[in-house]
């Protein structure tokens, strides 16, 4: 038996779609958890990049940084700040928020960074201040890689997020934690299910995000390299 | 505020990892050989002498060290085979002769490799289960009196208020508290469907946490439950003054230590040896040595000859 047939024989069942253990239930739980661990990661990643992109100081102490960072468990941090907190119900934030600052912040600044020096200089030679030159040409420039960073950040933190259901909280997790502990492998398939379909929504809305964001002749010179 | 030590971070880390390879290798598990190249266990003990071994759990490393220091005492020459894995590894050494005795637990034991459908749940039931059920080259000793079972456990200041000893005491208080346990604890036999068709109890909420790990003692010292299930040897019961509340009714299978042994390898003083053991040792005996392990940092050389000075067996 396939994991579609093990996840749609507990999807397809209607009782499954409501109540507080239900599907629409749970993905707000979810939705939830990623949302607050991604808006706290970028306040905290994406200044930090851009002034070290910026500024060109630091730039190898972070990217170093951030690779050991980025070794930590997030399972063991996770037991870590619940018992650190005396059980907060928020200690998932802190190892979620520990996932998503290393990609936003290393992208962030290599997207800055990678900045043609030649922009730099026209920018100047117009008589733009440094702030201008960071806020109307670095940062637009490096933004397709900036959204790249949040969309590895995001998809990471929608998949791990299920590990909160490991200090007792909902999420898709709470099916896949649930589920392997009963022996219930369509409960496991189900929630696994959910956690990749979300990632999918995630990495769709994104690709739209950076036909917002991104500025028109930048897309284009993406379409033609 | 939990006070974290060194320690404490460097165990909850292990868990932390532990737990998520858990999760990666449960899906492996099932179609895997067990491995089986290499075998240290291969061949029998010599005449006239013992192999003791243990599961991979510090209780189990433990309860074998005494056992072997025991025998040691008493002339025996032994060799210990400690560590050597779960049940699914060492039950088929220890069937085949290449380990002589291993320190068990009766409950687990039935359910876990000898008749996975039983539903023996006393003591004796359970004893009389596992004699009738073991392979002919097995049997079991007499069991201790000491258990390292599932347990409603609750604090002492829970314990003191509503003057709670045993589960049957919770009735009025239950449909106000919020119970934690594993996720299984929800639909298991002797979890909450168990505690209301033994005790007729039904709680407020029931909170999902883990096997008697950080989650479920952390919930349980903070309030956010008020009763939790939690193992009777877990070394926290003391150290955050815990009360494991007695099961009258049976509800959790019985989980005593037994010496499981390989019926060739027995004589008449090994057998009187471990009998005896089983019958000085007993829960708090064994909570206080695993506190001491786990809290002081004890070897198991030192507990263990520690408990047999002290029951004048060493």
């Amino acid at each position: 038996m396939s994991f579609f047939d093990f996840a749609w024989q507990w999807l397809s069942v209607s009782g499954h779609w409501s109540g507080d253990n239900g599907v629409p239930a749970r993905l707000i739980e979810h939705v939830e958890y990623t949302a607050l661990a991604m808006v706290i990661s970028v306040v905290i990643a994406l200044p930090v990049g851009v002034l070290i992109g910026h500024t060109r100081r630091g730039g190898f102490t972070l990217v170093s940084l951030a690779n050991i960072w980025r070794s930590l468990p997030t399972l063991g941090l996770l037991v870590l700040a619940f018992i650190e907190s005396g059980g907060a119900s928020w200690a998932w934030v802190i190892p979620l928020v520990a996932l998503a600052i290393p990609p936003i912040m290393v992208t962030t600044y290599e997207g800055v960074l990678g900045v043609d020096a030649d922009l730099k200089d026209a920018a100047i030679g117009m008589g733009m201040t440094s702030r201008q030159v960071l806020f109307k040409v670095e940062v637009p420039v490096a933004m397709p890689l900036i959204l790249l960073g949040l969309r590895t950040a995001a998809i990471q933190v929608v998949a791990t997020a299920t590990i909160a259901a490991y200090i007792s909280l909902g999420g898709f997790g709470r099916y896949i934690i649930d589920g392997l502990a009963t022996n219930n492998y369509q409960l496991v398939a189900a929630g696994a299910a959910c956690v990749v379909a979300l990632a999918l929504v995630m990495q769709f809305a994104f690709s739209g995000l950076s036909r917002v964001v991104v500025s028109a002749g930048l897309r284009k010179q993406a379409r033609q390299s | 505020m939990h006070r974290i030590t060194l320690h404490n971070f460097r165990a909850v880390t292990a868990v932390g990892i532990a737990v998520s390879l858990g999760l990666t290798l449960a899906a492996c598990g099932s179609s895997g050989k067990s491995g089986s190249g290499g075998n240290p266990l291969s061949g029998s003990a010599a005449k006239g002498s013992v192999v003791v071994g243990s599961a991979n759990f510090p209780e189990d490393e433990l309860l074998a060290t005494i056992y072997a220091q025991a025998l040691q005492a008493k002339g025996i020459k032994v060799t210990t085979k400690f560590n050597i894995g779960s049940r699914e590894v060492y039950y088929p050494e220890i069937k085949k002769g290449a380990v002589t005795i291993i320190p068990d637990y009766n409950g687990a034991l039935l359910t876990g490799e000898v008749d996975t459908t039983s539903t023996a749940a006393t003591t004796a039931e359970v004893d009389a289960a596992l004699t009738a059920k073991l392979p002919s080259t097995l049997e079991i000793l007499t069991p201790s009196a000491a258990q390292d079972a599932d347990s409603v456990t609750v604090t002492q200041a829970t314990a003191k208020r509503d003057h709670l000893t045993s589960i049957a005491d919770l009735k009025p208080y239950a449909s106000k508290m919020a119970i934690g346990g594993p996720p299984e604890f929800k639909t298991r036999t002797d979890g909450l469907v168990g505690l209301k068709k033994n005790y007729g109890l039904t709680f407020k909420t029931f909170v999902p946490t883990d096997e008697s790990g950080p989650v479920t003692l952390t919930d349980l010292v903070n309030g956010k439950v008020q009763a939790a299930d939690v193992f009777t040897t877990t070394p926290q019961i003391t150290t955050d003054h815990l009360v494991s509340l007695t099961d009258p009714k049976f509800n959790f299978a019985a989980q005593n230590i037994i010496p499981l042994v390989y019926k060739a390898g027995m004589n008449s003083k090994i057998t009187s040896t471990l009998n005896a053991i089983s019958a000085a040792l007993t829960t708090n005996a064994l909570l206080q040595m695993d506190t001491a392990l786990d809290v002081n940092h004890a070897s198991y050389a030192q507990v263990a000859a520690g408990f047999l000075k002290a029951m004048d067996l060493g």
